[in-house]
């Protein structure tokens, strides 16, 4: 079970008991497996990463043009979700709108009533674990089985997801052959006896297990990657073909979205299918991507693909962030997940260090904006991190992932006293973590750059930086520490 | 880029509206956005179509798809082999494949005239599909429901796909080259190597939910 909440005003829900970042932080660095795992699976990644992007010469640019779209479809966002309602529903599909995670947990529910079954299969999407959707058809009587490899063994193992693109990255293969040998005879199809450790046979497992429930699902939930506001095309980008399975054998597809995924011409894709694959598996592209446009499949020749096709477009927060001026760039985000992989901080941390569905640097600036920053973990967020800079260098569409952390600061820091208590706990353990001698006075820095990014700022608004002594430090002395330490 | 005009308003009282008024306040002063520039490269790969079939040969190996290359006149034997290589005994047949690429093979047909069911596919070994195009930069090969492709079902239940891309006239060099020729009114399924995965220690693992293997045969000079 997945300890969470959806508060009553039905905004995302935060993990029950979460301590704030700096509790959980520390927690996690003493788990030394997980540390390992997670240590041994970024600078994997992070490597390759490099490469893939190395071998595009104009990377730069498409870096900056998937920046601008994403932009301008921010500036003009009532129009394109307009166009793109009109282009589903001419194509077949039904549209529905969801301010916040209940009304879209409601809408989900109702829609799977309709069709009179009681269990659905998903195809990983971070807006459904977002609105925690699982839970709310549980409470409804009705089962949803993750179909993604890592998503699987989460939901097997009680667990939570602990990074975008890998939610199970915190377990190491004896972990999941356990989770598999023990747990999986409870869903549906129990793992082969003499189950061994080495990824193949893990894979082949969770073949077996989940094709009985490919075969038989009538309903299946996904969420998107993107939306062609033009054309009313659906993407979803995947690796394991589970993708496709849900997406092509079920009668009925609901897809949830949030409403920032929408791009407004076909041609937009040409920028994101070449830096979405690079930037998260390191991949020249990924094993599969489907598209599809309402149900026109289904009508052109007779049984391909779901002859009923929902598109729920989901707000949850997002049009607050979109009204701040400097926070809504994160609603650029793709959810490639390069910046988790590059980040101090949460390679020490851990994804589940920072409360919510989202980790990493991308979480930090995203929850306290979608979930806003009354809880202590929410508040805590903006300080899990060193202004390193790494995640906005490795980002595809450029967020400057330091500027919005500094921007969310100050606004923890007018809170006043609790602001003030927990911006000392995080800042303390942001060096802690860090665990060398130049790093908490990176941190420190962290207050000369907020006033070098404002510099017109009049005296005593920007409270964590007006009330502070600044040392003398040696020029950037978490920057070399990193660069050395970053392979 | 220009954006759409604004449609008419709808009931304000409505989720939709609300959503759609809260979005209109939180941009209202925001300053336009710049045009995106677009100066990206239409191809990072050589203009020869020679060099471009290379290419995609190389990165469909990278991520172990088998790559094949024939004549027309050597595609029946060639398929047939391959079938018999992975001890194929039953092939799903899409509507419209040409009749002779399976006019040397032993194993059984089944047609999809009277559509496979979902099971009757789990109980098939293989397929053999053409596609719609093919992208060098990328290894991709990607089925668009055309003629001699059928549903996106008959390409994802049995265990092997052989799928025969021609070589130069279907292959493009890029992404950017893809994008145009593409009808997104179509299903369309991209596919780069065999099913993956990379949740274990992010260790790439080939073979989980689609076909584990995909045969690719480059279908070069004469096409008969
Ligand atoms: S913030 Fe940038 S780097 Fe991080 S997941 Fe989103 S798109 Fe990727």
């Amino acid at each position: 079970m997945r300890r969470s909440t959806t508060p009553a005003h039905g905004a995302a829900p935060v993990h029950l008991g979460m301590p704030s970042f700096p509790r959980a932080a520390a927690e996690a660095v003493h788990d030394r497996t997980l540390r390992a795992n997670l240590r041994h699976a970024t600078h994997t990644i992070r490597e390759k990463r490099a490469g893939a992007v190395a071998e595009l010469d104009d990377w730069d640019r498409l870096r900056e043009a998937g920046k601008r779209i994403k932009d301008h479809t921010l500036r003009h966002l009532d129009r394109y979700l307009e166009q793109l309602e009109e282009a589903v529903t001419g194509a077949g599909g039904a549209v529905h709108w969801a301010e916040d995670a209940a009304e879209a947990n409601r809408i989900v529910t109702a829609l799977v009533k309709q069709t009179g079954e009681r269990e659905v299969v998903k195809v990983k999407s971070m807006a459904t674990q977002e609105i925690g959707l699982n839970e709310a058809l549980r409470a409804e009587g009705i089962a949803a089985y993750e179909t993604d490899l890592a998503e699987l063994i989460v939901q097997l193992g009680d667990d939570r997801p602990s990074h975008i693109l890998v939610p199970a990255i915190h377990r190491n293969r004896g972990e999941i052959r356990d989770i598999f040998a023990d747990r999986m005879g409870r869903w549906g199809r129990p793992a082969p006896e003499g189950l061994g450790d080495d990824p193949r046979e893990l894979a082949e497992a969770a073949r077996l297990h989940l094709r009985e429930k490919f075969l038989r699902a009538r309903v299946a939930v996904s969420g998107a990657n993107f939306m062609v506001a033009e054309t009313g095309t659906l993407v979803v980008v995947e690796s394991e073909g589970n993708g496709r399975m849900c997406l092509t054998l079920p009668e009925t597809l609901i897809s949830v979205v949030g409403i920032e995924k929408t791009v407004p011409t076909w041609r937009d894709l040409e920028v994101f299918l070449q830096t979405l694959p690079r930037s998260s598996t390191a991949e020249r592209m990924n094993p599969y991507t489907s598209m599809w446009t309402g149900t026109a499949a289904a009508r052109a020749r007779d049984g391909d693909g779901p002859r009923t096709f929902h598109l729920v477009l989901l707000d949850n927060g997002r049009t607050g962030v979109l009204a701040d001026d400097v926070g809504r760039q994160a609603l650029r985000c793709i959810r490639c997940s390069a910046c988790l992989n590059v980040c101090p901080v949460y390679e020490r941390a851990g994804g589940h260090a920072y409360g919510s569905v989202y980790p990493g640097p991308i979480g930090a600036i995203l929850s306290p904006q979608l979930r806003g920053i009354g809880s202590d973990i929410d508040a805590s967020l903006p300080y899990a991190s060193s202004l390193c800079g790494a995640c906005f260098e490795v980002c595809p569409v450029a967020i400057d992932i330091p500027e919005v952390l500094v921007h969310l600061r100050e606004r923890v820091a007018d809170r006043g006293g609790a602001g003030r208590r927990l911006e000392k706990a995080a800042v303390k353990a942001a060096g802690w973590l860090l665990d060398h001698p130049g790093a908490l006075a990176a941190v420190e820095r962290t207050a000369s750059r907020t006033r070098a990014l404002l510099p017109n700022r009049p005296p005593g608004a920007g409270a964590w930086t007006a009330e502070r002594e600044l040392p003398e430090l040696p020029p950037e002395p978490f920057r070399d520490w990193w660069r050395k330490n970053r392979t | 880029m220009t954006p759409p005009e604004p449609r008419a308003c709808h009931t304000p009282q409505s989720s939709r509206g609300r959503i759609l008024a809260r979005v209109r306040a939180a941009v209202a002063g925001a300053p336009e956005a710049p045009e995106p520039a677009r100066d990206h490269l239409a191809s990072h790969a050589p203009g020869d179509p020679a060099d471009l079939a290379d290419l995609l040969h190389a990165n469909l190996a990278d991520y172990r798809a088998v790559v094949h290359r024939t004549d027309g006149p050597g595609l029946p034997a060639l398929i047939a082999r391959l079938l018999a290589d992975h001890g194929a005994r039953s092939v799903a047949v899409p509507d419209g494949l040409p009749d002779h690429w399976l006019g040397d093979a032993d194993a059984e047909r089944r047609t999809d005239e009277e559509p496979l069911t979902t099971r009757r596919l789990d109980e098939t070994d293989a397929v053999v599909t053409g596609c719609a195009l093919a992208i060098a930069e990328t290894g991709t090969i990607v089925l668009d429901g055309g003629p001699g492709q059928g549903r996106r079902a008959l390409s994802l239940i049995p265990d092997l796909h052989i799928c025969v891309v021609r070589a130069p006239g279907q292959i493009v060099a890029s992404v950017p080259q893809a994008l145009p020729l593409l009808d997104p009114a179509r299903p369309l399924t991209w596919i780069s190597g065999p099913s993956a995965t990379s949740d274990i220690e992010l260790d790439r693992v080939e073979g989980v939910h689609g076909p584990r293997r995909l045969e690719a045969v480059l279908l070069t000079g004469a096409q008969r």
